[in-house]
């Protein structure tokens, strides 16, 4: 399997790449586990791609209690990141380091994952249940994007063309916070059947978020069980929609259990 | 009869620009011309004939394709060549030094680690980025580790074990 052919451009600067993301049908490429992929099956026939792979978007940094995660970040760097040992912030590494395998864990990148929006994708449980936004750049615009509103269904984000997503920002919760997250995979696909986020805070309230068993990752409002009971659930010959509500129910209380207890590690 | 290609003679988009692509392999530097769309995989085998990298499922499953990547390693069907430009690619026919098998190797022969062979050129370099970052892995660790390497033949077992050994050996 060949993609079609394309045109390359490698942009020195963030500057530079969002003129090259303005041209008709461009799409950027960052470590290209999903983006290559679809080319190969050619689901994606874009005309140019900008590869943005190194440009200075990598990188980790905690400030004024937000947490800004660059968009190049590997999936393999977020699994190992000191910044993300806290408690309330040990979702985001745990999920990482189950994310696809080695190979794909160091290249695919959380940027290029929340982009191409795969409704099994385990990382936007992981930041709808801790509140993140994402930072969306294009020649001359910058906005901030909440996740719970830039996944719109399978593979379709708020993104606009030319938009290209560069940060992720997470406001770190309080101290005596405590975050998890649970899935069960697909054996063979390595992608969450159910997948369930945590987030616990000190007075004991939560916020819990889903993947896999939807159109789109999302947040369950108020009781998660009855949210789950009311939610509109996705089944194919894997995984009926009622296995996959009950599996649902299942990883909620694992990461509610695993979060609380991280919760307690931090009092 | 008309050539395949000549449907798409008049459109631009379609015609194969070579790019220049300039990156060190197994240690010696190499230019070579290719399409934006070329995979490393097809770099390495086609252009350069290191046939040691397999091309096994094609659709970033199976592992086969497996070389590191300035250290890391990666699946090179899911690579675009002009990715690696400048970047230091080390493949199963850089392991073995004068002749001499790479700890790794050795113990792949000595635990009985492969059958056919197809997907030992991946599991090797998986085992070597492994090894790399966790000197002394369990093997829950390195099961881990060769989640996205798929062998169908010698069963984990001998693989688990070949690297365990390997990883004996260098500490």
């Amino acid at each position: 399997m060949i993609p079609a052919a394309v045109r390359y451009v490698r942009p020195g600067s963030v500057e530079e790449a969002l003129a090259a993301l303005g041209e008709p049908d461009a799409k950027p490429l960052a470590g290209g586990q999903s983006l290559v992929s679809v080319m190969k099956l050619r689901v994606a026939r874009p005309e140019l791609v900008v590869d943005i792979s190194r440009l200075e978007l990598a990188g980790l940094e905690t400030r004024d209690g937000e947490l800004w995660i660059g968009a190049l970040t590997t999936w393999a760097d977020l699994a190992v990141a000191p910044e993300l040992r806290r408690p309330a912030l040990a979702a985001l590494a745990e999920c990482a380091a189950a994310i696809g395998d080695l190979q794909v864990r160091n290249r695919g990148t959380i940027g290029g994952s929340l982009a191409h929006a795969d409704p099994a994708s385990d990382m936007p449980a992981v930041l709808l249940a801790l509140g993140a936004s994402v930072v969306a750049r294009s020649a001359g615009t910058e906005r901030s994007i909440e996740t719970r509103d830039l996944f719109l269904g399978p593979f379709t984000t708020a993104l606009g063309d030319g938009e290209l997503l560069t940060e992720v920002l997470v406001s770190v919760p309080a101290a005596g916070s405590g975050s998890a997250y649970a899935s069960v995979e697909h054996p063979a696909s390595g992608f969450a059947l159910a997948g369930a986020a945590a987030l616990v805070r000190p007075d004991g309230s939560s916020s819990v978020a889903v993947t896999g068993i939807g159109t789109m990752p999302f947040l369950l409002d108020g009781e998660p069980h009855a949210a789950l009971a009311a939610a509109e659930i996705f089944g194919d010959r894997f995984a009926p929609a009622e296995y996959r509500r009950h599996l649902a129910g299942v990883v909620v209380e694992r990461a509610l259990a695993a979060a609380a207890a991280r919760a307690k590690e931090d009092e | 009869m008309a050539r395949p290609e000549s449907a798409l003679a008049g459109n631009p988009a379609h015609r194969a620009v070579p790019e220049a692509l300039s990156l060190v392999v197994n240690g010696e530097r190499r230019s070579l011309e290719v399409e934006a769309r070329t995979l490393l995989v097809h770099a390495l085998r086609d252009s350069l004939g290191l046939t040691g990298t397999h091309v096994g499922c094609d659709t970033s499953q199976c592992g086969a394709c497996t070389v590191l990547l300035d250290g890391a390693a990666v699946k090179s069907c899911t690579v675009l060549a002009l990715q690696a430009d400048g970047a230091e690619v080390t493949t199963i026919e850089g392991f073995a030094t004068d002749g001499a098998l790479h700890p790794i190797q050795r113990a792949f022969v000595e635990h009985h680690g492969l059958q056919c062979g197809f997907c030992t050129p991946g599991m090797i370099l998986a085992a070597a980025d492994l090894l790399a970052r966790d000197p002394e892995p369990s093997d829950e660790t390195i099961r881990r580790a060769l989640r996205g390497n798929l062998c169908r033949c010698t069963g984990y077992q001998p693989i688990v074990e070949a690297i365990r050994a390997a990883a004996g050996e260098a500490a």
